[in-house]
């Protein structure tokens, strides 16, 4: 995705390296740099960005809004920026206006169901919610007996019981019983919890991809930095060989999720190319986490073990990325089951078209 | 950011869609009159010289060229196109399909003006074939330890000692070798090296057949003696080869043929699963594929910059080193899934039969074409370590 020639991720990226640069986060035990980053972010427009100007938000593309997220994957920004985006973009997805602050999204589990009862009102629980300690709103996405329906709760209205992941981010269990939305739609016909699935996976797919750029990057740095043995490490054929390959996770993983937002960016529908293209980038995103990650700690020795390193808020946050909106596994068996649905013979048509 | 590589979300044009489906058909006629079996990757394909004329024939062959020398000008995304078909379809391409992505552009970019008109419309027809002499008994990964010698003598050189691995050699009309025509020097052990252009069949050129693991006979030795090669068969400049093979390693080094060699195992093992599949099966299978569609994602990408005019080379490496470290593992793992398959599958046999042979292909997948090992140290390079 192109860095320089986009402006939404232009602006993105200064006020990254304002106000979220990764070695001030990490030495502040108070997240008081939280607020700040939200502000700006805010005032510039970008956690609504994929909501239409009619609905209150910025309306920037698809495109521009996945490019965001790679950007905020390179500084594993922990805000609900992506949550958010996700969030407006289910209610915009119904006519519904966004509203002002953090907001994040139920279910965020393919497993999880929040159903609609007859007197309009919502239940279910949904774990795993990234950042629903924080979120004013849900956008959250339901059953009824009429099909799919969009709805935006006021978050005090669920029970939260908080959990961190594995990166240390809150991600809760969202109990929702007998509430009443706000606002509530029917979802747009054929849009199922699926969609949004396959969204919210694209979009951690792309923060896993800009994670690994940043191992990457940082990783490259200490072993010409790192001295052993009296030479540079980077001059060790087997440190060079291990860099190789994280180069290769990391690219492997940018190629899958800017394939996958270029994917939906461009279709018309959730058919089974935009599904084989978002439910691969998933897959092989987690791949490249689990590869790419262990190797930027072994470059780093004991030091990048320590939470006064920096690296960890990369290679945990990528980790745990892993598991929201389908894990791997579950991607893998209902791309495994679609493959298989269609047969033999269709497998290298569906590979080879796009 | 400063080690990021980008690979951009290139689609392929309509047109290639077009010609995907004039591919397709074209195969699958030839599959209908028996020219070669798709589920018998392990035949003898050396000689499929008719077949070879049929696909010059449609224009298939130096697909990128230019016109004058009976090429089609046609984009790099293209000629991707009717590759990835060939592979996939296991047709019968060894004997054409070295000159078609490899000496062909070598000449193009090297030899005299009277060399082209005479050689590259006949490799565009599907007439020729030819071989690479890179690799001498100790001289592999270590280009630059060839020790062959071309001495020059009355209008041209006299070439002596042996080459190795030579692929289609007892097959071939050429090959484009590289041979010692100076000592390396203090400053620059890569100096002295440079590309000929050979003609096979001739006196002082013996090709000994060497046997492949796999049963096949694909690899030859070559021994030259006093063998006589003339001057206007020097392709670009004298002791100054190790520029030039480096230049052409991206379009060797990215392509389809790079990750889907032993891609037929998948396809049956989707056969013998059946519609309905276990959950272990199912998820096999759907990791498999989101790795092959990521790696033909990122080689589409690569095709994509040279048709910009790029040359990605540290690009085409990572391909080749994700792309044939998994075409390697591919068969091990659907062996592992193919445990599970019911005794009834009607493919059974043939899944087995496949796996045998791609099982015994798959040591050489990391070899061929630069080792695992060397392709990191080019990346390396690239990330700037070295
Ligand atoms: C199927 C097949 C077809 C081939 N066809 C051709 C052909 O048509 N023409 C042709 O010229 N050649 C051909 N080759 C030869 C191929 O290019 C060489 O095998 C390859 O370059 C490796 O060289 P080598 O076999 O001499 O191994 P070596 O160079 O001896 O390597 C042995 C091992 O040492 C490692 N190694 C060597 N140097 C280094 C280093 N600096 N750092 C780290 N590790 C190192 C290698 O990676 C490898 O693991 C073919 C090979 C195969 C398998």
């Amino acid at each position: 995705m192109a860095e320089s020639d986009n402006i939404v991720v232009e602006t993105a990226e200064k006020i990254f390296a304002d106000l979220a640069d990764p070695q001030t986060i990490n030495n502040d035990k108070n997240n008081s740099w939280q607020a700040p980053l939200w502000q700006a972010l805010s005032e510039a427009g970008l956690p609504l960005a994929w909501v239409p100007d009619d609905l209150g938000g910025s309306g920037a593309s698809l495109a521009d809004g996945f490019a965001l997220l790679n950007a905020a994957g390179r500084f594993a920004v922990a805000v609900p920026l992506a949550e958010t985006m996700l969030a407006g973009w289910l209610l915009a997805q119904a006519g519904i206006a966004a509203p002002e602050g953090e907001m994040t999204i139920v279910p965020a589990s393919p497993k999880d169901r929040i159903t609609l009862d007859a007197d309009g009102a919502l239940s279910g629980r949904a774990r795993g919610v990234p950042f629903a300690k924080a979120a004013k709103h849900f956008a959250v996405l339901a059953h009824g007996k009429d099909g799919a329906v969009i709805a935006l709760v006021d978050a005090s209205k669920g029970r939260i019981e908080s959990g961190l992941n594995v990166g240390y981010d809150h991600s809760d269990t969202v109990t929702l019983d007998k509430v009443q939305p706000i606002t509530i739609k029917p979802a747009p016909e054929g849009f199922e919890q699926t969609n949004l699935m396959l969204m919210g996976g694209v979009a951690r797919s792309l923060q896993i991809a800009g994670a690994l750029e940043a191992m990457l990057d940082i990783s490259v740095r200490y072993s010409n930095e790192r001295v052993a043995f009296e030479k540079k490490i980077s001059k060790f054929q087997a440190v060079q060989h291990n860099l190789a390959r994280l180069a290769g996770e990391s690219a492997a993983a940018l190629a899958a999720a800017t394939s996958a937002a270029d994917a939906i960016a461009n279709a018309k529908s959730f058919n089974d190319e935009v599904y084989l293209e978002a439910a691969s980038a998933k897959i092989r995103c987690a791949e490249a986490a689990e590869k790419g990650g262990s190797i930027a700690h072994q470059v780093h020795g004991a030091i990048g073990f320590t939470m006064e390193h920096i690296l960890h808020r990369y290679s945990l946050r990528a980790l745990a990325w892993r598991d929201d909106f389908g894990s791997e596994s579950h991607w893998a068996v209902e791309l495994g089951k679609l493959v298989a649905t269609r047969g033999a013979d269709e497998l290298w048509p569906l590979v080879a078209s796009r | 950011m400063t080690a990021a590589l980008r690979f951009d979300p290139i689609r392929l044009p309509e047109k290639c869609e077009q010609l995907r489906k004039e591919v397709r058909a074209f195969l699958a006629e030839e599959i209908a009159a028996g020219t070669f079996d798709p589920n018998k990757p392990n035949r003898e394909d050396t000689d499929a010289p008719e077949f070879s004329r049929r696909v010059g024939a449609k224009g298939w062959l130096g697909m990128t060229w230019p016109k004058k020398y009976g090429g089609q000008e046609r984009s790099f995304l293209e000629r991707y196109v009717v590759t990835e078909e060939m592979r996939v379809a296991n047709a019968p391409t060894r004997r054409f399909f070295v000159a078609d992505r490899q000496s062909g552009p070598v000449l193009l970019k090297y030899a005299p003006e009277h060399i082209k008109m005479e050689i590259l419309p006949r490799i565009c027809r599907g007439e020729i074939c030819f071989a690479i002499g890179m690799s001498e008994p100790n001289s592999g990964s270590d280009l630059f330890a060839a020790k062959t010698r071309a001495t020059k003598t009355d209008g041209g050189y006299l070439i002596n000692g042996t080459k190795i691995w030579t692929s289609s050699a007892h097959i071939a009309d050429y090959m484009i070798a590289i041979f010692r025509t100076s000592p390396p020097t203090k400053e620059n052990r890569r100096h002295g090296l440079t590309q000929f252009l050979v003609k096979m069949k001739q006196p002082g050129i013996k090709v000994n057949p060497i046997g492949q693991i796999t049963g096949q006979y694909e690899f030859n030795e070559v021994v030259f003696t006093d063998h006589f090669i003339p001057d206007d068969h020097v392709l670009g400049e004298v002791d100054g080869a190790w520029k030039q093979a480096t230049s052409e390693l991206a379009y060797e080094r990215s392509g389809p043929e790079r990750f889907l060699e032993t891609y037929y195992v998948l396809t049956e093992l989707v056969r013998a699963v059946g519609p309905n599949p276990d959950t272990r099966s199912a998820e096999g299978i759907g990791r498999l594929v989101a790795q092959l569609h990521t790696m033909r994602r990122m080689s589409v990408s690569v095709a994509g910059m040279l048709q910009a005019g790029k040359e990605p080379v540290v690009e085409a490496s990572i391909v080749k080193d994700i792309g044939t470290v998994w075409e390697q593992q591919l068969p091990h793992r659907v062996r592992d899934l193919a445990a599970f398959v019911e005794e009834t599958a009607t493919n059974r046999e043939t899944l087995e039969r496949q796996l045998d042979f791609a099982i015994k292909t798959a040591p050489k997948l990391t070899i061929q074409g630069g080792t695992t090992e060397v392709l990191r140290g080019i990346i390396a390079r690239g990330l700037g370590l070295r």
